[in-house]
């Protein structure tokens, strides 16, 4: 694919995050109005000053008066955006690029997601009307192909495979325990893990990301304005997009043990990066780590370790807070729960927070790289949105 | 001449245990086993099933005229029978029309196909109901036959019949209860032993048949007492021994079909059906009855099946409602969606890839000519087992299935317990009903375990519990099973899902 990127033309200079959890006091306004609010507060400016806002929700509003309502503005551009669980990420794109083509000086992203109305567990498509012919399965059925399809095409056990999980959802909640903005804040052992109650598949109910309310937002500008707002803003390097054509559900060679789309979106981001070795050149990554098996294919994706390794590296320790590239050093998914369009923004808010040496010490990644990568996807194996950014904290 | 071109019948996996009746209701069940539709199946699936086995075993054959029968049909008001026609891709000249209401509709539906003109598929299926430990639970039972008439090329000849017609309370049933009423059954034998009796002598006159050349005399009614006198008077008459439970409509049908399936050529075959009157058909098997064995004989499907708890087949019939899942429900499904989609929705119809050449399932825009795949097997590429989505029986099991030839489905399994499933396993397209949201119902293919065929030299076991296995093709490459799975030994189980 070919993208010119906007490596280094746009920074962030302000974010916000609200915690995430079963708001049953909040409602969305409220999720929004926060969020907002601290993103206004770290870049030092107020609303009138943002130029254009873009808004990612799934399903919480339509159109731009979603936003524009709460936060009472006055005859500002607003777009909501969606698309699927990237919606977030995608309001950051739009947001970015505005910013880039010289339409606006200031521009914000807002995600946000109000999942606990439905009166529902988990999350729930409002689809629209159809021919009844469409899959009904959940999200935790789809992914739940992809642990025994990499088990059996790598030659690893059962009681292998089914650790290399378990390892990675005890990782996640052993950061999200050190993250006050979490919605899980304990830490879970691996027997705990590996005797839950199964959902789908040979996933239990701690291989499965949570669910809740929340709300996260950045402000961009031109990278060389951001230096008058803050003193250390974080320059988008890239942002990448692929929205899959649902194939892969109809490709008798697609085996599940991979996300095409995603590789795609990683490639296409480390070349508007520069870069060449994700491993070893990032300070961290944030995932989607819906399930437990999504994020040990996504370490083979992302190129973060070779195929069919991943599940020795992940248990070997190696995205571990204190291993090699720790992933999810805020507790991912697994410890936020998932409010589909602020997942997005919520991954890009570690970054923001590490890289810029805010990150409490407790959860503080050890290595002093610059680099920082979010990869945030929605829809199923063979059938899926997948976007990657690339953050760093030099201007060029 | 006009005859029978060809006959199927569908019998669903579901058995239940008769004894298994009482312990919970108090009375009522008894000895042997009833079929049970599954939580996914109604008159119309059931009839699409049927229909298309009878089909296939004539491929040249386009119906005229599709005649539905059934005392349970999915919908009033809107024909039935449309949905049939759609899954059997029968041309859009061909009426689809529906005989309901009455047990008696469905004889008169082959009535009607025997005294016209043209290809006439006549296809019968009803699922009988009835309040815990009543008689007619017990009685009962579902399924589905198909009974193609035409003018040529026939495997049994209608040498003429009778009907008899008196209006009588034997049994009734307000629309819309799940259980009919019966008035004192020593009135309604007395009706239908004369009635019978008129039809019987009038069919044979009518016919030109000598009674002590009748070979087989198929007997059936919902007045079990009066099909069993009305036989007793008869020298060679069949009752029912099929041990599924009267299958209202269908039975008739259903049990033509089975006597058909063994007959010989030559030998002469009475239908009596015992519904508000008496009617009679009498056939001829011809010589060309013995190239045309069914590959699934009504016999083979009545002994095979998996047992279903009474719990299940209570809350299945609606009679016991259980909690549903805590998922939203499905939402109804659009009908100008529904319409543009027929031939995938209905026909399993998918489209030529203009790349790959395979299929594309479903079609995309740039699909080519029409890849019918119903009818088409597959393998299981991979699969899971979701407990947490909505499904009226759950858990869903779900497939990855690639189809002989190419394409590949994601698709729903049904007729299956999760621990049956393996990877490789071979599959089959059957069709069922998703969910019923807004009174509608929502029609769709799933897969099934490709269900045993009987060899064609085969003669049919006695026992009730022999069954084939099913076996996977040769070629096809099964990847090491995961642990647990356990290749099922035979159809006779416990527990469907």
């Amino acid at each position: 694919m070919s993208s010119n990127g906007i490596r280094d033309r746009v920074a962030i200079i302000g974010m916000g995050c609200t915690k995430f959890g079963e708001h049953w006091d909040l409602g969305a306004d409220d999720l929004m109005v926060a969020a907002a609010n601290d993103a206004f507060a770290s870049a030092g400016i107020d609303k009138a000053a943002v130029d254009a806002y873009w808004l990612g929700t799934a399903q919480t509003g339509m159109s731009g008066i979603t936003l524009a309502r709460p936060l009472e503005l006055q005859a500002k551009p607003v777009t909501r955006v969606e698309n699927y669980c990237a919606s977030g990420s995608e309001a950051l794109r739009q947001a970015a690029y505005a910013v880039a083509a010289g339409a606006y000086d200031v521009a914000m992203a807002v995600g946000v997601e109000k999942v606990k109305d439905s009166g529902y567990q988990g999350l729930n498509a409002n689809n629209p009307p159809n021919d009844g012919t469409g899959r009904t399965l959940t999200a935790a059925a789809m992914f739940s192909m992809v642990a025994p399809a990499y088990a059996r095409k790598y030659g690893v056990s059962d009681g292998e495979i089914r650790d290399a999980m378990a390892h990675i959802a005890a990782k996640n909640h052993f950061n999200g325990a050190r993250n006050e903005r979490a919605q899980f804040r304990r830490e879970v052992s691996v027997e705990t893990i590996c005797s839950a109650p199964a959902v789908a598949g040979t996933l239990g109910l701690y291989d499965c990301a949570g669910v809740a309310d929340g709300a996260a937002a950045a402000i961009v500008v031109r990278a060389e304005d951001a230096l008058r707002y803050v003193k250390d803003p974080l320059y988008i390097k890239a942002l990448s997009f692929v929205a899959g054509n649902g194939n892969g559900l109809a490709d008798p060679s697609y085996d599940y043990t991979t996300f095409p789309e995603v590789v795609q979106a990683a490639t296409d981001a480390y070349a508007q990066a520069g870069i060449t070795e994700p491993r070893s050149q990032l300070a961290m990554a944030e995932v989607h780590d819906c399930f437990t098996p999504t994020e040990l294919v996504l370490m083979e994706d992302l190129g973060f370790s070779d195929r069919g390794i991943a599940w020795k590296e992940v248990l070997a320790g190696a995205f571990d807070l204190d291993g090699d590239l720790p992933v999810n050093p805020d507790g991912g998914l697994k410890s936020f729960g998932h409010p589909v369009g602020a997942s997005g923004l919520r991954m890009l808010f570690e970054p923001w927070l590490q890289l810029r040496g805010e990150a409490p010490p407790e959860r503080r990644v050890a290595n002093d790289r610059r680099l920082a990568l979010t990869q945030n996807l929605g829809g199923y194996p063979g059938e899926m949105v997948a976007f990657v950014s690339i953050v760093g904290t030099d201007s060029t | 001449m006009r005859g029978i071109v060809g006959a199927s019948g569908y019998i669903p996996r579901g058995r239940l245990d008769l004894a298994t009746i009482a312990p919970v209701s108090g009375s009522g069940g008894g000895k042997g086993v009833r079929s049970v539709a599954s939580y996914d199946e109604d008159t119309t699936t059931m009839a699409v099933e049927a229909g298309r086995l009878a089909l296939r075993s004539v491929p040249d054959i386009r119906p005229d005229t599709l005649w539905f029968s059934t005392v349970t049909p999915a919908y009033v008001d809107k024909t039935n029978a449309t949905a049939i026609h759609a899954a059997l891709r029968l041309d859009a000249g061909a009426a689809a029309i529906d005989l309901g209401g009455a047990q008696r509709s469905a004889i008169g539906a082959l009535s009607i196909a025997l005294r016209s003109t043209g290809v006439q598929l006549v296809v019968a299926a009803d699922l009988r109901t009835g309040l815990p430990g009543s008689s007619d639970e017990a009685a009962g039972g579902d399924g589905a036959a198909a009974v193609i008439v035409g003018d040529t090329g026939l495997i049994a000849e209608f040498l003429g019949g009778a009907s008899m017609t008196a209006e009588f309370l034997d049994r009734w049933r307000t629309p819309g209860d799940v259980r009919s009423k019966v008035w004192e059954e020593r009135f309604g034998e007395t009706k239908y032993t004369a009635l019978g009796q008129r039809a019987w002598q009038e069919a044979l006159k009518t016919a030109g048949v000598e009674p002590d050349t009748v070979d087989r005399v198929v007997i059936t009614g919902l007045h079990g007492r009066a099909a069993r006198a009305a036989g007793g008077r008869l020298k060679r008459p069949i009752v029912d021994d099929l041990g599924i439970g009267n299958t209202g409509a269908a039975h008739p049908l259903l049990l033509l079909t089975a006597a058909l399936e063994t007959a010989a050529p030559g030998e002469t075959i009475a239908l009596v059906v015992l519904a508000d009157g008496a009617d009679v058909a009498l056939f001829r098997a011809t010589d060309a009855i013995a190239a045309r064995r069914s590959p699934r004989p009504v016999a083979a499907q009545a002994q095979s099946g998996a047992d279903v708890p009474y719990g299940k087949f209570l809350s299945w019939r609606g009679v016991l409602p259980t909690e549903p899942p805590r998922r939203p429900e499905p939402a109804r499904l659009s009908a100008s969606a529904a319409g543009r989609s027929e031939q995938w929705k209905f026909g399993f119809v998918a489209a030529r890839d203009p790349g790959s050449g395979d299929p594309q399932l479903p079609p995309r825009p740039s699909g080519g000519e029409p890849v019918p795949m119903a009818d088409v097997a597959g393998t299981i590429a991979t699969f899971t087992v979701d407990r947490l989505a909505y499904s009226p029986s759950p858990p869903i099991v779900f497939a990855i299935v690639d189809f002989d030839g190419g394409g590949r489905l994601p698709v729903e399994l049904t007729d299956v317990r999760p621990d049956e499933v393996r990877i490789g396993g071979r599959v089959e397209m059957t069709f069922r009903k998703l969910s019923t949201a807004d009174g509608i119902h929502n029609y769709f293919w799933k897969a099934r375990p490709v269900v045993p065929e009987a060899r064609k030299e085969t003669v049919v076991p006695e026992a009730r519990k022999e069954t084939v296995v099913p076996e996977a093709r040769k070629e096809t490459v099964v990847p090491e099973a995961r642990k647990e799975t356990v290749v099922p030994e035979a159809r006779k189980e416990t527990d469907v899902q």
